[in-house]
């Protein structure tokens, strides 16, 4: 009877508590957004958004098509800058700076916000070249830096042990999944404080999607991320946070687990319930 | 079945684990309060008695915690095959387990009540259900945690002997009131040990269902071996007899 | 009961499947009809371009030789080959290449790139295209104007110069349409690392689309190295040998101008020769850019 007993309590020591994801808001917030708005010339694509992306952890955005999520991806890095008759107003704090104002310097700001985008674009290079592409855009470094540069971002991105031997073959021979990597290591090359990701897996295959995703958990250990998805299950699994948008609004915000356990409004729950009309 | 490789996404890979420690942990607990519980009416321990009965409220509260973690767990990872089965079983699992709980502080309250009654009645009987009992709830924690769907089967079918050993006890103890009124009180509360026993085999019988499920994929659908005929103990049917709980 | 054709018995599935049979013999009649008449069409102008080929072969074979390649014009009768006029043509297509297809590729940038909705891309872009398709005398003319009044003489770099401007309209124009080929995301992908837009199309647009930039330029080539009217204007011809850019310039078009309509026998037979080389230089120069755009596919 003795014996029972101490194997039991073996079994029955307390069990510490998993943090794969903070369910507190305790985070600081590393962007800010208050009363954003974004015109596709007189069209209103984004509405007042107030949201905030906590530094070091994913925010997912979902939402049916056309509701803006990637719009306001776009916003952060200035995209729309590349396009005459769009802009945005309002207010996009990051360490103190409006990410908005006309003053700011686009290319530092692109190199402390990176973005990934749906289509994997490998650059017609070497695929040294492609990592070093951007470093050598803002930082000088020696042979040796650049070589360690691109061996880390590689390694960071889960595609080193994959091309080491053939980084002098063109990046257009590598595989979707590989490809996508690759985009991810090179934004992630510069060293930026935050990475922005639009749907960068609906262009792949299942597998390699959860090698994204896999790579997104690691990576929110050193940047903040936020991530823009068709796919509801994935926000679910990736993010940390999961805010709801719908026609240009932001309907509601709040941790993964209760989002899609309990979520507030109602529309949040058609959504996702996919009782959606 | 052979552990397969590990999930792509770690923090999923971790979750998974997290739930299994959980699951066997709460095994573990009530393992411990039946222990407690029996020693308490075999050997009049009041201290056992006492702890059995004050550890109930960890164990339910384990379970909502193993309750919630599983709907998280549903809700964010979308589990599918193997992950379904395993995260589905442990949260049926810890309802046994709970129920279980229930049953040893049963046992253990009701051993405080024994003592005031000098006679000790089917000491032997009780005794060896004991035993039994604590083998099978060992047995099939072990299998949930080493994901025996082997042990599981064993376990099932080794419910029958402890319902044996119930009928005799039955029968016994209906002897002992028919004898003497004085002797009702006492052995209507070894009844309800006694039966607290053997729903506890009974549950460790569910509980060997899911694992068995959970890891071979098709349900346990052959009847399951039941020996409890003290329904008809003392008297045939067309009457009334020993009430069942 | 509804009495469509599908329900009612009697005029049941026989009268429709013959219907249809008979539908379906008109439709393939059709077909074969028009498929002939494709095929007649085709083998017309097949014929034709055969029996240019076929003549040019027959007659300008018939008076090559190795002084074709060595010796220049000579007065009619004292042998003489088209050297002088093979040189010509490639110092003046060379300069005309060197000089109009940088300006194209810049226009063309221009055009793709930073253009976008503005008033001046599209009137740059209209004023390109009508260019394409002027006639080329009145580019040569307009060289005249500029370039041979008022120096008071003709020369080979206004011969040069003349074909430039007829090379510029095509590079503007392939690289227009190769660059606008580039999917939006690439160049995104590139401004996104904190690129500057020139150092995007310097080091990611272009490289992104040299074989059909190369393309371009060959094409531009191959056109200008058959062209006539605007050196007769500018560089005349010159029946000396001079490699002078400030004197006129001998060319082969202009020297198969001169011979083909003279009464020499011999200089109508080199003027076949020179028609030779043209038409087989502008083929390979095609062939060689099929090649190069095949090759990066």
């Amino acid at each position: 009877m003795n014996e029972v007993s101490n194997e039991a309590a073996t079994k029955a020591q307390a069990i510490p508590a998993l943090q794969t994801r903070p369910e507190t808001e305790a985070s600081q917030a590393k962007i800010s957004m208050r009363d954003l708005d974004f015109y596709y010339g007189d069209n209103r694509a984004l509405k007042s958004i107030n949201l905030d992306f906590p530094e070091r952890q994913v925010t997912g955005l979902i939402g049916p098509s056309g509701c803006g999520k990637s719009t306001l991806l776009r916003c952060l890095n200035r995209m729309y800058d590349l396009y005459p008759g769009q802009r945005a107003t309002g207010e996009a704090m990051m360490d103190g700076e409006n990410i908005i104002s006309p003053n700011i310097d686009l290319n530092a700001l692109r190199s402390r916000i990176g973005m990934v985008f749906q289509k994997p674009t490998p650059f017609p290079m070497t695929i040294y070249d492609n990592i070093a592409f951007g470093v050598k855009l803002h930082e000088r470094l020696s042979k040796a830096q650049m070589d360690e540069r691109v061996e880390w971002s590689l390694a960071r991105a889960a595609l080193w042990d994959e091309v080491k031997d053939r980084l002098n073959t063109p990046a257009g021979g590598l595989s979707g999944g590989q490809q996508q990597r690759l985009c991810i290591a090179r934004s992630i090359a510069v060293r930026p404080e935050v990475m922005l990701f639009d749907e960068p897996t609906s262009a792949l295959d299942p597998i390699s999607t959860l090698k994204v995703e896999e790579l997104i958990d690691e990576l929110k250990r050193d940047f903040t991320i936020a991530i823009v998805t068709h796919n509801m299950q994935q926000a679910a699994r990736c993010a940390d946070r999961v805010a709801f948008f719908y026609l240009g609004e932001m309907v509601e915000v709040g941790t993964a687990a209760q989002m899609f356990t309990s979520p507030r409004e109602t529309r949040t729950q058609q959504y996702i319930t996919g009782r959606f009309s | 079945m052979p552990e397969t490789a590990e999930h792509i996404v770690k923090s999923y890979e971790n979750e998974l684990i997290h739930l299994h420690d959980l699951v066997t942990g709460m095994g573990g607990m009530v393992e411990s309060q039946v222990a407690l519980a029996c020693t308490a009416i075999l050997q009049r321990d009041r201290a056992a008695a006492t702890r059995a009965t004050e550890s109930d409220v960890k164990v339910d509260a384990r379970e909502q915690e193993i309750e919630q973690y599983v709907i998280r767990l549903l809700a964010l990872r979308q589990p599918v095959a193997q992950d379904l089965r395993r995260i589905v079983a442990a949260l049926k699992s810890t309802g046994d387990l709970e129920r279980i709980g229930d049953y040893a502080a049963n046992v253990a309250k009701r051993s405080l009540v024994l003592e005031q009654f000098t006679m000790r009645y089917a000491a032997t009987g009780l005794a060896n259900m004991a035993r039994l009992v604590q083998e099978n709830l060992k047995r099939i924690i072990d299998a949930i945690g080493a994901h025996d769907a082997e042990q599981a089967m064993q376990v099932w079918r080794s419910d029958e002997a402890i319902d044996e050993i119930y009928n005799a006890l039955f029968r016994e103890l209906i002897t002992y009131m028919m004898e003497d009124p004085r002797n009702i009180t006492p052995c209507t509360h070894l009844l309800f040990i006694a039966k607290n026993l053997e729903r506890i085999g009974d549950h460790a019988t569910n509980i060997a269902e899911t694992v068995y499920y959970a890891v071979t994929g098709t349900p346990l659908t052959e009847a399951r071996p039941k020996g409890d005929t003290s329904v008809y103990a003392v008297i045939k049917p067309a009457g009334e007899s020993g009430r069942q709980e | 009961m509804s009495t469509s054709i599908l329900t009612t018995g009697h005029s049941g599935p026989a009268k429709d499947q013959a219907m249809a049979r008979r539908l379906g013999e008109r439709r393939k009649r059709t077909d074969r009809i028009l498929l002939w008449l494709a095929l007649l069409a085709t083998l017309i102008g097949l014929a034709f371009l055969i029996s240019i080929l076929a003549t040019l072969l027959w007659r300008g074979l018939a008076a090559m030789n190795l002084t074709v390649f060595t010796e220049v014009t000579r007065p009619p009768g004292s042998g003489g080959g088209l050297l002088n006029a093979i040189v010509g043509t490639l110092i003046q297509t060379g300069i005309g290449t060197l000089v109009g297809t940088p300006i194209g590729l810049l226009v063309g940038t221009y055009l793709a790139e930073y253009s976008q909705g503005t008033k001046l891309g599209g009137a740059v872009r209209f004023v390109s295209d009508i260019l394409l398709s002027a006639p080329s005398i009145l580019v040569g003319l307009f060289i005249y104007q500029l370039m041979v009044l008022p120096f008071g003489g003709f020369s080979g770099i206004a011969g040069a110069m003349a074909l430039a401007v007829i090379v510029i309209p095509i590079v503007v124009r392939t690289t227009e349409d190769m660059l606008q080929l580039i999917p939006s995301t690439l160049r995104e992908a590139a401004m996104a690392l904190g690129a500057p837009k020139w150092k995007m199309v310097l080091l990611v647009c272009y490289p992104a689309v040299r074989p059909g930039l190369i393309t371009g330029a060959l094409l531009g080539v191959a056109r200008i190295a058959g062209e006539t009217a605007p050196l007769l204007f500018t560089s005349l011809g010159n029946l000396t040998w001079s490699t002078d850019l400030t004197q006129a310039m001998s060319s082969l078009p202009v020297t198969i101008y001169a011979y083909a309509g003279s009464p020499y026998e011999d200089w109508v037979d080199l003027a076949w020769t020179g028609a030779l080389l043209i038409t087989f230089g502008v083929l390979l120069i095609n062939i060689i850019a099929r090649y190069v755009l095949r090759q990066r596919r």
